[in-house]
């Protein structure tokens, strides 16, 4: 029965083909809504590799953030960007052959022809007819540049792939370092003791980067008109039944984030998706909860970290070094005030702009 | 050959592809597809890494950074796809090309 030993390779063999063929295909469709469905199926498929590599904690993060958000992010831009209409249709008409070579075969003819007539159309469409290129209508580069372009990108990765064999010795990293000292990290798993104490620089900077994501978002453009209306029966009462569960799920992973897979930032995820959900159903929030509650629910996280993170100095401890016995404590509201503020943080990216 | 390698392999492949694709394709949502499909390999090939010493648990180190990454490469995209929807809103654009000079 040797052949059962090699079950399990065969298995990953087709995951990490299912993987790369996915990836090309995500890449390379010509329609881009297929073409963000297949990379939402990506990060699904990328879901089970990380379970395959007892990343759990990992698997939690993409099937939320990687699959879920993402997936919602491009979609909604999708639909923002072009209602309808796909990336490579071939121009059929002389208009719409003049639209595809302004640079978007989908802007409306309407606004175009509009745009021209004011004169504030980018180039004059006359003037460029003749000196675009055949290959600016397909949306990629000519065949030539693309040969050129994969040619010259094959050997850095041939190398990339020759050094990932060669630093394939057995070696066990940092494992040891972070088991000897777990007991005094006031966590008994490992990811969060990393996430929270041993690295919790890093993770004070990614609940930053989080906030100037959002910021910037939120610089970009006001926030878009909510139409008033009324869901889907079956959307309304699927979110209504789902939209608690998730919470609870939520408070669940961040609870069991001390001593088993998960953590602020599953947990967060989670939170994030719901807001989503709760969006799309059509509920929102009062225009009261949208001044300062808001913005206090979305610095929360970083504030009370950073909080923590400098008072520790005043007991004489290095920065972010919580005093011993302190930890857990310390830990637990981090992560409750990172795992509110990374929800609200997702939900707000994902419904963009200022309110 | 173990499975945990055939992962960081396809992980190198994934960078590869979404190398090509940066590259050659002009629309500005394909180019944010390609980046998450890059990140996604770099994850790979970091979360393999720790699975290096057999049977054994994997490190949390590197477990940790791409968990983090996760998020971060999330709220990326996000600010890029509204960076997009920006240029859309300002030029009419949605594609960067060589030849359109305005």
């Amino acid at each position: 029965m040797a052949w059962l030993n090699l079950l399990p390779l065969a298995i990953d063999l087709v995951l990490a083909l299912t993987l790369l063929w996915l990836a090309w295909r995500a890449l390379s469709s010509p329609d881009l809504f297929r073409a963000v469905v297949l990379f939402i199926a990506l990060g699904l498929v990328l879901g089970l590799v990380w379970v395959r590599l007892d990343a759990v904690d990992i698997a939690l993060a993409e099937i939320a953030l990687g699959a879920g958000v993402t997936g919602a992010l491009l979609l909604a831009a999708l639909a923002k960007l072009q209602p309808g209409a796909t990336d490579s249709a071939e121009p059929a008409s002389a208009a719409e052959f003049a639209a595809a070579l302004e640079g978007d075969p989908d802007t409306p003819r309407p606004a175009l022809a509009e745009r021209a007539a004011t004169g504030t159309a980018p180039i004059a469409l006359g003037s460029t007819l003749d000196e675009r290129p055949v290959g600016a209508a397909a949306g990629t580069a000519p065949i030539a540049l693309r040969w050129l372009i994969a040619l010259l990108l094959i050997p850095p990765c041939i190398g990339l792939g020759l050094v990932v064999w060669q630093l394939w010795v057995p070696a066990p990293g940092l494992t040891d370092l972070v088991a000897a000292r777990l007991d005094e990290s006031g966590v008994t798993y490992p990811v969060t003791a990393v996430l929270l104490n041993f690295r919790g620089y890093d993770t004070l900077l990614e609940l930053a980067v989080l906030l100037l994501a959002l910021i910037g978002v939120w610089s970009l453009s006001p926030a878009p008109h909510l139409d008033d209306a009324e869901p889907e029966p079956a959307l309304a009462a699927l979110s209504r039944l789902l939209a608690p569960l998730m919470i609870l799920v939520a408070a669940y992973l961040v609870w069991i984030g001390a001593q088993a897979p998960g953590g602020a930032f599953q947990a967060g995820s989670v939170l994030g998706a719901a807001g989503v959900l709760l969006r799309l159903s059509g509920w929102r929030l009062s225009p009261r909860a949208t001044g300062w509650p808001l913005r206090l629910a979305l610095v929360l996280g970083v504030a009370v970290f950073a909080f923590i993170g400098l008072a520790v100095i005043g007991l004489g401890q290095p920065l972010l070094g919580y005093p011993a016995g302190w930890a857990k404590p310390a830990i637990l509201a981090i992560e409750l005030a990172a795992t509110l503020s990374i929800g609200t943080i997702l939900a707000a990216l994902f419904i963009g702009g200022r309110p | 050959m173990n499975s945990v390698l055939v992962f960081a392999l396809a992980g190198v492949g994934l960078i590869l592809l979404g190398l090509y694709a940066l590259l050659v394709q002009r629309h500005l949502l394909r180019k944010v597809l390609a980046f998450n499909v890059i990140s996604s390999g770099i994850f790979l090939i970091l979360a393999g890494l720790a699975r290096r010493a057999p049977g054994a648990e994997p490190d949390p180190v590197p477990q940790a950074m791409v968990l983090t990454g996760i998020v971060v490469a999330v709220a990326a995209t996000a600010l890029a796809l509204a960076m997009i929807q920006a240029l859309r809103t300002a030029t009419g654009r949605t594609r960067l090309d060589d030849d359109g000079e305005d």
